[in-house]
């Protein structure tokens, strides 16, 4: 690790997280753009292995940019760029949440953001489950386990774990 | 026999007197409930390794509303707004703004290590692994299972939260426009809240002001 990569790692990955407006996902072609064209720290077929790992590991899909610093500089490349990803823009919703948290109880204004963002939320956390549903390559098995493991987890108090271990599983039966 | 030794003796004595000595310094914790650091960091830590395969806002939102109850629906979706609108990975900003409510600038510390730590080393390690299974059918279709799963917790949250929220025509109305824009029209966010939250945010501050105003009425007459 020289001090030359580890700055170019900060620069790529600070810059670009202060950039991404509209989550990790939207500066994805940026990383792409930077990380292979650019420092040819991965060709494009490793960036794309590392999109789909981080996808559909546990945590952030944000953490992608581990596997990027980790092609960069191994395990300190990892660090820095996870740490330049997340700190500056930890900090600023820091900063938000404080002021935020300072109309605790019950002020009119911090009451009408509240309840008239949450129908919104509600509206964009439907858009997204209907946007990845149909970038998953859908054939009818994959859409009735869905249709299925809705109507269970909305019927039941079963532990959701439980019901992606299911989906896994039957994933890997049906096809077989 | 000093009269201090006999009260305290008697409050040795009488469990009931222990009690009731104990509640003012508990009930002042209660109006500013701070949790600590690693309670916040082992919720984080469980949300995200929960969320193989996706599903990671349906996971928080399970923890932090449903089994902890750190913030009401409201709160917590108003809060996922603002933290899309933010930059950065809007689940690492949706930890922070939790984090920091629940403990200041420990908590988010907190939130942000319990959420990223173990999925960073479960990466490297999976990545490693991916190498050498990565053409393997069976992986892609266990891959499918999890995602079909992850689009099922999102559908529930929905459903969960669509309950507490969606309870007069105007929400319903902001839900379907937002959904329409967002979802099927696939405008950009920006585009979208441009046009949905200042209605929205309009339309709570009026109620807010009616039912503040009938209240008035209510306690005058």
């Amino acid at each position: 690790m020289t001090l030359v990569l580890a700055l170019q790692l900060c620069s790529v990955f600070g810059i670009t997280s202060l950039m991404a407006f509209g989550g990790g996902n939207a500066v994805i072609p940026q990383f792409e753009q930077q990380t292979v064209s650019v420092y040819h720290w991965l060709t494009p077929q490793q960036f794309t292995d590392s999109f789909a790992i981080a996808q559909a590991a546990p945590g952030p899909s944000t953490l992608i940019v581990s596997l990027l610093g980790y092609r960069a500089g191994g395990i300190w490349g990892a660090l820095i760029a996870t740490a330049a990803m997340v700190i500056p823009t930890g900090l600023i919703v820091y900063g938000l949440a404080k002021v935020w948290d300072k109309g605790h109880g019950e002020k009119p204004v911090r009451h009408a953001f509240q309840d008239g963002l949450a129908p919104i939320t509600v509206g964009l956390i439907l858009a997204g489950g209907v946007v990845v549903a149909r970038h998953a390559e859908s054939n009818w098995v994959q859409l009735a386990m869905t249709l299925i493991a809705t109507v269970v987890l909305c019927s039941t108090k079963i532990n959701p774990l439980i019901v992606a271990i299911t989906c896994g599983f039957m994933g890997y039966v049906l096809a077989a | 026999m000093t009269p201090n030794s006999s009260t305290s003796e008697a409050g040795a004595g009488d469990g009931g007197a222990v009690l009731t000595e104990a509640p003012p310094p508990a009930a002042d914790e209660t109006v500013r409930p701070r949790v600590s650091f690693w309670e916040i960091a082992r919720t984080f830590n469980e949300i995200s390794l929960s969320s193989f395969g996706g599903g990671l806002s349906a996971w928080s939102r399970e923890m932090v509303v449903a089994r902890k109850k750190w913030m009401d629906d409201a709160e917590f979706l108003s809060a996922m707004t603002v933290c899309r609108i933010l930059p950065g990975a809007n689940q690492v900003n949706l930890a922070v703004f939790v984090g920091t409510k629940l403990n200041g600038l420990r908590g988010a510390g907190a939130a942000l290590a319990g959420l990223i730590a173990m999925p960073t080393v479960l990466l490297m390690a999976i990545a490693a692994l991916y190498a050498a299974f990565q053409h393997s059918h069976a992986v892609q279709h266990v891959l499918a299972g999890f995602a079909a799963a992850a689009v099922a917790m999102t559908l529930q949250m929905v459903w969960k939260t669509g309950r507490t929220t969606l309870t007069s025509i105007m929400p319903v109305l902001l839900f379907a426009t937002t959904f329409v824009l967002n979802g099927i029209l696939r405008w950009p966010l920006w585009w979208t809240l441009a046009v949905t939250a200042p209605v929205g945010i309009a339309w709570a501050w009026r109620r807010a002001h009616k039912k503040a105003a009938a209240q008035a009425a209510g306690s005058a007459s």
